[in-house]
This record gives C-alpha cells, sequence and structure tokens, in this order.
C-alpha cells in the first residue's frame, strides 16, 4: 500500500504529463499484477460502492479526535476535502504496513459494506490506529469512494502500454467494457499477443479538438479536406451488434441498458459485426432535434414509461461505422468508412436509426453561414471532420474538430461567494451571479472558472470586505462587481429563481469598466431561450 | 477588554501605561512582541521589545525611532503598570508580554509555539488572569509533525535533487523560518545560498549568537555558476519570478504550517510541501491555555471563533478579540504568512442556516 500512497503523492505533487507518466511506469514495474489490475481500477475512475456511510465516518472521526461534531464540520469546511479531513484529524496511528493495494481492498476494505455498525466501527478505528498520513489518506479516499487521482486515462493507458511494451490502441481497447481487476485481468492486459473482442466491448471513442473563435478554421487547413456535420447537443455513444445481441455505450463507458428501447430494437437490423459511433438525439423525426433538457427527462430512469416513449421519442444520428461485417475498419479513411456506413443504413430504413446530414459547402465562408443558424435547428455549431483521416483513438488533433457557435454572453453582477474547493480551497472563488428584475437582483447562474489567480486573489479580498450577511458557508456581497459570463445554452426550469437555468456557465472576462446598473435584465436573459423548446 | 486594555482600531492599547502593544499602525509609544512586520509596524516613535529581539528590530524598523530592550523576565513599571517579557518560542527575540496592574496579570503571548528551535529559547508558561492568545491554526486538523522528521525528509528532498542534478529551492520567511531550516539542513550535502533579505536576517541571528551553518549570499555570486546540488534559502515571493531562472533546473519547496493541508499546497504550485511551522497547532494551544490557565482568554488570529466556541463547551469564560482595525493585507508578504493565508485564516464564517440561492 505504501507503494501505492506514494504513487497518489507523487501524481498530486506534479502538474507535469511526463512526470505522472514516469511514476506510473515505475509503479506499475514494481507492482505485481493484482496489485497493479487494482491500480488501473481506480485510476480509470471506478470506484467502490460506498463501504461505510460518510456521516458515521465523521461521528467517529470526532470520537477519535474528542472534539465535538460541529468542530469536524468546520474543519471540514477549512480543508473542503473530506476523506483528507478524516485524515487529519484523528491523531496519526503507527503500526506495520505490509499488506499490498490489493490485499487492503480485498481483505480490509470490501468486506466493511457487509458488517453490521459496531464492527464497522472497530474496523475503522483500527484502520486509523495503523496507519499514518500518506497511506490513511489513500485508504480513506477508498472507503469514502472519492479516490480520484489528477492523471487522464490516456495517461495511465500510455503508461500501461510502456510498461507492457504494447501499443496504447490495443490497451486502450483491452480497457474498454467490463472488467475484473484481477491479476489475470492485468496479464491478459499486457499481453502481447491478440486477444479476441468480448462481444460487448466498444472501441475507445475519437474525440474533436476545438476551434479557436478567434483564429477561426482557416487554420486547421483548406476546407476542401473536410466534411461538415451539426454539431448536436446530445448523448455520444457506439450502438454495437455483435453474437444477437447488442450494446448501447455512452462516452462515460457506462453500458446503456433498458434506457432506448427504440434504438435498441432498431439495432437487432443490423448484421452481426457491426459497431456504429453516432449521437443519442430527442428527436421529433428528421432534423427536428429538441433540446438536451428533453433527453435528460429519459436519463437515469430504471424503465421508460409509455408516455414518456410519446413525449421525447429519441434517435441514434450514425455518423460513423468503426466495424463492418466483423471486420475492425477504422483504419480506413473517413470517405471510405462513411459509404460503407450510408449503404449499411440505407439498407435497414429505420426511423430510429438514422445518418447524420453531410451539410453542403465547400469553403470556409459558406460553412460559417451555415454555422450562424445553428441555434435556429437546436446544434451546437458544427463538426468538421478530415476526409482522408483514419478512426483515431482519443483527442488526436487535426483529425475531428469542433466548431461552435459563439456562446451566449451576459453582464451580471456578483451576489453571493462561497470557498472553492481543491486547488482554490479557502478562497472566495465560487459565485453566484444576478441580473436584474426591475430593480432586484435575481440570482441566475453559479460560475467558479475563468479567472486568473491575480483576479481571484482580488476578488476574494473583495469578498472579505464586502461581506453584508453570511448563511454558513456563503456570503453576500454588496453588488458591485460585474462579470460577463458566458454558457452554451439555456432552458426554463422552475427550480431556478431566475426561472433559467444556463448550461456550463463561466466567467468570461471581469467587466471592471462597467457598474452594477449596467448589467443585464432578466428580460434579456430570457430574451435568449430557444424557439423551439 | 478590562480597566487597562482596549482593543482599538490601532491594536491593543494599555490605558494606565499609554502604549500600544503590537499595533497595526504607527503610534507613539509600541510595546511588541516580535520583529514579524505585521506585530513591529514601521514608523512608531519609540519601541520596548526583548533583549534579544535588538538585532532584528533595529534591522527592520527606522533608525530614527527610539528603542528599549528588556531581558526576558526584568519588569519595568510604566505608568504604574509592571511589563516583563517571557520567551514565546516563535522567531529569536519573540516574547511574550507580561503586564501586571493593580493586582491583576495580563498576558499577550503574540505569535507563540511549543517544543524545542534551535534558534531561540523555548515558550514558558506564565500563570495569568486574563490571555490574549493567537490562533492561526486554532483547529484540529492542525498537527505539527516531530520536528526531527520535517528535518529528515528535507534533508532527503535535498539528496534527492542534488543526485538528479537538480538545485532545491527552499521557502521560508525572511527573519524566523528561514534561520529555522538553515539550523536543520545537513550541509555536509552541498552548499547553501541565501536570498538577500534571508542573508540579512542571518546575519542578526548570529550577531545575536545563534549559530547558523555557513551560507553565502546568491547576489554575490557573479557570472555563470552551477548551481546543481546547492540549496538556495529564499523568500516565498521570489516564486515564479525571473530570479529564480538563474538556478536552472530546480525543485522547489515551502515550509509552513499550510502545508498541513493539500489545498494550500496545491495553491503554492511547488513541488514540496514540508509541513513546519512556528505558531502552536491545536493540541498546543490547548496545553498552553491550560498552563496559564487564566480565568478569560481572549482568541486572536485565525480559527478565533472556533477556539472560542470550542474552550467555552469546555467551561472557560474564551472570547473572541475584536480585531476589526487590523489590516488583512500585510505589505510584507515575504515574511510570516501570505496576505491570503492570513485574510484567510482571520476570519470564519458565521454560523447560522446556509441560505444558498
Ligand atoms: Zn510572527
Ligand atoms: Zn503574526
Amino acid at each position: 500500500m505504501i507503494r501505492f500512497a506514494a504513487l497518489f503523492d507523487a501524481i498530486d505533487r506534479t502538474t507535469k504529463t511526463n512526470e505522472k507518466l514516469a511514476a506510473l511506469v515505475q509503479y506499475f514495474g514494481d507492482a505485481n499484477h493484482a496489485d497493479a489490475a487494482w491500480a488501473t481500477y481506480f485510476l480509470s475512475g471506478y470506484k467502490l460502492k460506498q463501504l461505510v456511510p460518510t456521516k458515521l465516518l465523521r461521528i467517529w472521526a470526532a470520537e477519535e479526535a474528542s472534539i465535538p461534531s460541529w468542530l469536524f464540520e468546520e474543519s471540514y469546511h477549512s480543508v473542503g476535502d473530506l476523506a483528507e479531513t478524516l485524515t487529519l484529524i484523528v491523531p496519526p496511528g503507527e503500526g506495520p504496513d505490509d499488506l499490498s493495494l490489493s490485499q487492503w481492498v480485498e481483505q480490509r476494505l470490501m468486506p466493511l459494506r457487509a458488517m453490521e455498525e459496531v464492527d464497522q466501527r472497530d474496523a475503522v478505528i483500527t484502520i486509523w490506529k495503523q496507519s499514518h498520513t500518506q497511506v490513511r489518506l489513500v485508504i480513506l479516499k477508498l472507503i469514502t469512494g472519492a479516490f480520484r487521482l489528477g492523471v487522464s486515462k490516456s495517461i495511465v493507458t500510455r503508461a500501461i502500454a510502456e510498461h507492457a511494451g504494447v501499443s496504447s490502441d490495443v490497451i486502450s481497447h483491452r480497457l474498454m467494457g467490463i472488467w475484473k481487476p484481477t491479476a489475470s485481468f492485468f496479464q491478459n492486459l499486457i499481453s502481447k499477443e491478440v486477444q479476441d473482442t468480448i462481444a460487448s466491448q466498444p472501441f475507445p471513442f475519437c474525440l474533436a479538438h476545438p476551434i479557436d473563435h478567434e483564429l477561426g478554421p482557416e487554420c486547421i487547413g483548406p476546407a476542401k479536406d473536410f466534411v461538415a456535420e451539426w454539431k448536436w447537443d446530445g448523448i455520444r455513444g457506439q450502438v454495437i451488434r455483435r453474437n444477437e445481441q447488442v450494446f448501447i455505450w455512452s462516452r462515460g463507458e457506462d453500458l446503456m441498458e433498458n434506457s432506448w428501447p427504440e434504438i435498441e430494437s432498431a439495432a437487432q437490423l443490423l448484421p452481426n459485426g457491426t459497431v456504429l459511433d453516432g449521437e443519442i438525439l430527442a428527436s421529433l423525426g428528421e432534423n427536428q432535434v429538441l433540446p438536451f433538457a428533453n433527453l435528460q427527462k429519459r436519463i437515469g430512469r430504471k424503465a421508460v414509461s409509455n408516455k414518456l416513449l410519446k413525449e421525447v421519442p429519441v434517435v441514434f444520428q450514425a455518423f460513423d461505422l468503426l466495424q463492418d461485417a466483423g471486420e475492425d475498419i477504422r483504419s480506413q479513411t473517413f470517405s471510405e468508412r462513411r459509404q460503407r456506413l450510408e449503404q449499411l443504413l440505407s439498407s435497414i430504413d429505420h426511423p430510429n436509426l438514422c445518418c447524420t446530414q453531410l451539410l453542403q459547402g465547400t469553403t470556409w465562408d459558406e460553412w460559417a453561414k451555415i454555422r450562424d443558424r445553428s441555434r435556429e435547428t437546436n446544434a451546437e455549431g458544427l463538426m468538421l471532420k478530415r476526409l482522408d483521416a483514419s478512426y483515431e483513438v482519443g483527442r488526436v488533433r487535426g483529425v475531428w474538430w469542433k466548431w461552435k457557435v459563439t456562446p451566449y454572453t451576459i453582464d451580471a453582477v456578483l451576489i453571493y461567494a462561497q470557498k472553492g474547493h481543491g486547488k482554490r480551497s479557502g478562497l472566495y472563488t465560487d459565485y453566484t451571479f444576478a441580473v436584474w428584475d426591475g430593480d432586484t437582483l435575481v440570482p441566475f447562474a453559479k460560475a467558479y472558472s475563468g479567472l486568473d489567480d491575480s483576479q481571484m486573489k482580488a476578488v476574494d479580498k473583495f469578498v472579505r470586505q464586502n461581506t453584508r450577511e453570511s448563511f454558513g458557508p456563503v456570503r453576500s456581497v454588496a453588488p458591485a462587481l460585474v462579470m460577463e459570463i458566458a454558457f452554451e445554452g439555456l432552458q426554463r426550469s422552475p427550480r431556478h429563481k431566475s426561472g433559467i437555468a444556463t448550461r456550463f456557465p463561466r466567467i468570461v472576462r471581469w467587466r471592471q469598466d462597467k457598474k452594477p446598473e449596467e448589467a443585464n435584465t432578466l428580460a434579456e436573459l430570457i430574451d435568449l431561450l430557444p424557439s423551439i423548446e | 477588554m478590562n480597566n487597562f486594555l482596549e482593543s482599538t482600531s490601532q491594536g491593543l492599547y494599555c490605558i494606565p501605561g499609554d502604549f500600544h502593544i503590537d499595533p497595526h499602525s504607527p503610534v507613539e509609544r509600541a510595546v511588541v512582541t516580535h520583529a514579524h512586520s505585521d506585530h513591529a509596524r514601521w514608523g512608531c516613535q519609540k519601541y520596548l521589545a526583548a533583549k534579544p529581539c535588538e538585532q532584528l528590530l533595529r534591522l527592520r524598523m527606522s533608525p530614527e525611532a527610539e528603542f528599549r530592550f528588556l531581558p526576558y523576565g526584568e519588569t519595568l513599571t510604566v505608568g504604574g503598570v509592571r511589563v516583563s517579557f517571557h520567551p514565546a518560542g516563535h522567531i529569536l527575540g519573540s516574547a511574550q508580554i507580561r503586564l501586571e496592574y493593580q493586582g491583576q496579570v495580563g498576558l499577550i503571548t503574540g505569535d507563540y509555539k511549543l517544543g524545542t528551535d534551535p534558534t531561540c529559547e523555548a515558550w514558558q508558561p506564565v500563570r495569568c488572569h486574563w490571555m490574549v492568545s493567537e490562533s492561526t491554526f486554532g483547529l484540529p486538523i492542525y498537527r505539527w509533525p516531530s520536528q526531527e522528521g520535517v528535518f529528515q525528509s528535507i534533508n532527503q528532498w535535498w539528496q534527492e535533487c542534488r543526485d538528479a542534478g537538480k538545485c532545491c529551492l527552499l521557502y521560508g520567511y525572511a527573519i524566523g523560518k528561514s534561520q529555522r531550516l538553515l539550523a536543520g539542513l545537513d550541509p555536509t550535502i552541498g552548499r547553501i545560498y541565501c536570498h538577500g533579505a534571508v542573508e540579512k536576517g542571518n546575519e542578526a541571528y548570529r550577531r545575536t549568537g545563534i549559530a547558523l551553518p555557513e551560507t553565502t549570499y546568491v547576489g554575490s555570486v557573479a557570472g555563470k555558476h552551477d548551481w546543481r546540488g546547492t540549496m538556495v534559502v529564499a523568500v516565498p515571493s521570489v516564486h515564479g519570478t525571473p530570479w529564480v531562472k538563474k538556478f536552472g533546473r530546480c525543485s522547489t519547496a515551502m515550509s509552513s504550517g499550510w502545508m498541513a493541508v493539500r489545498g494550500a499546497r496545491r495553491r503554492r504550485s511547488v513541488d514540496r510541501g514540508f509541513v513546519l511551522s512556528d505558531h502552536v497547532d491545536w493540541q498546543s494551544l490547548l496545553t498552553a491555555i491550560d498552563a496559564c490557565n487564566p480565568e478569560t482568554v481572549w482568541l486572536t488570529h485565525g480559527y478565533a471563533a472556533s477556539v472560542a466556541r470550542y474552550l467555552v463547551e469546555q467551561g472557560r469564560d474564551a472570547r473572541v478579540l475584536d480585531s476589526r482595525g487590523r489590516s488583512e493585507v500585510d505589505e510584507d508578504a515575504a515574511d510570516e504568512v501570505s496576505s491570503n493565508e492570513r485574510a484567510n485564516a482571520s476570519i470564519d464564517p458565521a454560523p447560522g442556516e446556509a441560505k444558498t440561492p
């Protein structure tokens, strides 16, 4: 466990990719297969289901530290991280740590879930007594299900690939889908021999790079090398048809079962050995795409009611074909794949399984004009794809580009502030912004990114000096600062005071040139709502 | 506060003695606990401090001011108030100020820590009727690891950097922390260099008779120099500035009590954070208050409200010292804690129902 805790430390300490990579490669070199499997599992973002209710952990920690519970909560508020608070607040333990990561997880952590509360308590206190800070933090992060490390999946994949001497693409593919963190899994993962594809296993997704608004698309090459499609705001997914079965995966690598019955039944018509890449969209028919809010109603439901099926019909708009008649065709060019995709889908001819439309145009100017109309069709902009490129793994530059419409912006007044977490912990960096409704300010968005460090500090100072009231961690401040807030979209929401919810609000700039009374109004915000809701 | 001490916008004021203690702005007569800039303000006419503080105070205050220094434990009577200084263990010459007036004994701790420090005299408890204590790190998450262990990690880090051909940049406040660090470094690993502000502090320490390992002023090194394997002790404000470029490949570290929390460590964006503080942690704060056993304790700095509430629940008369006049900005951010940490530490959200929009 010490080795894994040291890896956690080493990665936590640095922001440099090559140092993270080096630490990972070293770890995989030193660890046995069972440990490496668990490490891969956690580093890929998988978690153990909560082992012990955090409410109990807080109580026991306060007891062990001989402090009242309010003081625990204040400490937590100051640290901003529960596992870290639980680590720091209990007096340090000592004791041998000769168990490895897999032994810890399998022998000491996983059994916690099934235990009675009294036994859980004993077990947790023993863990506290036997662990010092470094190891304890990792253990508590695993227990609370909050283990997260600042390392991307592609770096983990590269590290395993480098350790194993197998290409990253192969490792990446083998890490897709469902697997159990066992020694034999890891052995197969790093094996140099080719394995058969598991029926449900999706391919790693090819991701798009954003086009810089200032630079425009000219910098990516001549328009004739590309095709353009609408960039929809839906759920990216792969539809897999193998061994008479259908699997639908999200980009977050969740197997979505029973959520999209109309797509599943359409996919039954596909021949075995087919993998489609595309977007799940709420849609009233040919290109009548509905805003994402509609799709949200269908996410997270155990079963989809008939009423909902009628209210929010969905389609799968395929834009790529990765496997055709059992053949992995990812190395073919976009044009070739597209041709095969069109052929395949026209042979099925099902309304819930369609092909994205390629937008007419041959110059950037023509596409720019089309892009300007994105919002009329509820699209977020255009996708530009290189005609002669193969289907790449991850965010490879130059292959796929997303050219979004310029975001909406509103000048708003900062009215509440709260301390941030993580890197921003201790500073007032989480803000709530308001717009004018008559002479009152109505909050409409929370944002916590977009300012640089010195601005963050300046706002922090402003908050401290201009606090009107404190409500727990939240402070209301004098309405004086105006900031330009950008967001990707907006929808009606009865849960918000303003009646409007914004998507991905963020701070574009601090408008030091503007007085609060010059901020925008609620009416101006409502004007931005889409015409088809 | 009581019949002889008042909390004013300029800081604590002793009414019968007509002097301020650690004033926030220039006053006529200042009695100061130690030479850090948030305690000893520039521009006062007269300063009274502990004798071992002399070199540091003269270094930092205007030479035109009038100074007087008292050895630890000796008493001076000012306007009927008996004033004496007692070791605070914070930095060289740091003192707790004991005031006695009409049979009442008050104690102002200034900044202090318990435990040993080779560069200053150790804290001693002073029995009193009331006490003003700092509570910069007054939360139970702050628990200082052993000093030996911390120095071991620092020296190990230096060794690893040396072996990797890197230069070590270790940040600490110009006076106090830097010298404590120097005293703990293992000079057999390599040569030690210091930033100008640190080197000035070193001289004052050496003049006072504190032994420090040999150091070289960075500015005295001319031309191209091979910095690999060396240790450079500098003030935190140089981090990320062109000044550090000359050292080539280096590893940076901050030493401070705030480094106990990862968020603070990350905000500093240094490679390493060593938990080394010259303030009391939670447990030693409670120990100190029990040892001085005052009838009333006033808390100031940091988590004063939390500490006061905890003590009240333990049956002690504890209050938060209202220090609204206190500036949240440290003019000399290179010393002591930086202004935003100070600001962060000195305000705590008022209790109440969370009402999020
Ligand atoms: Zn100090
Ligand atoms: Zn201080």
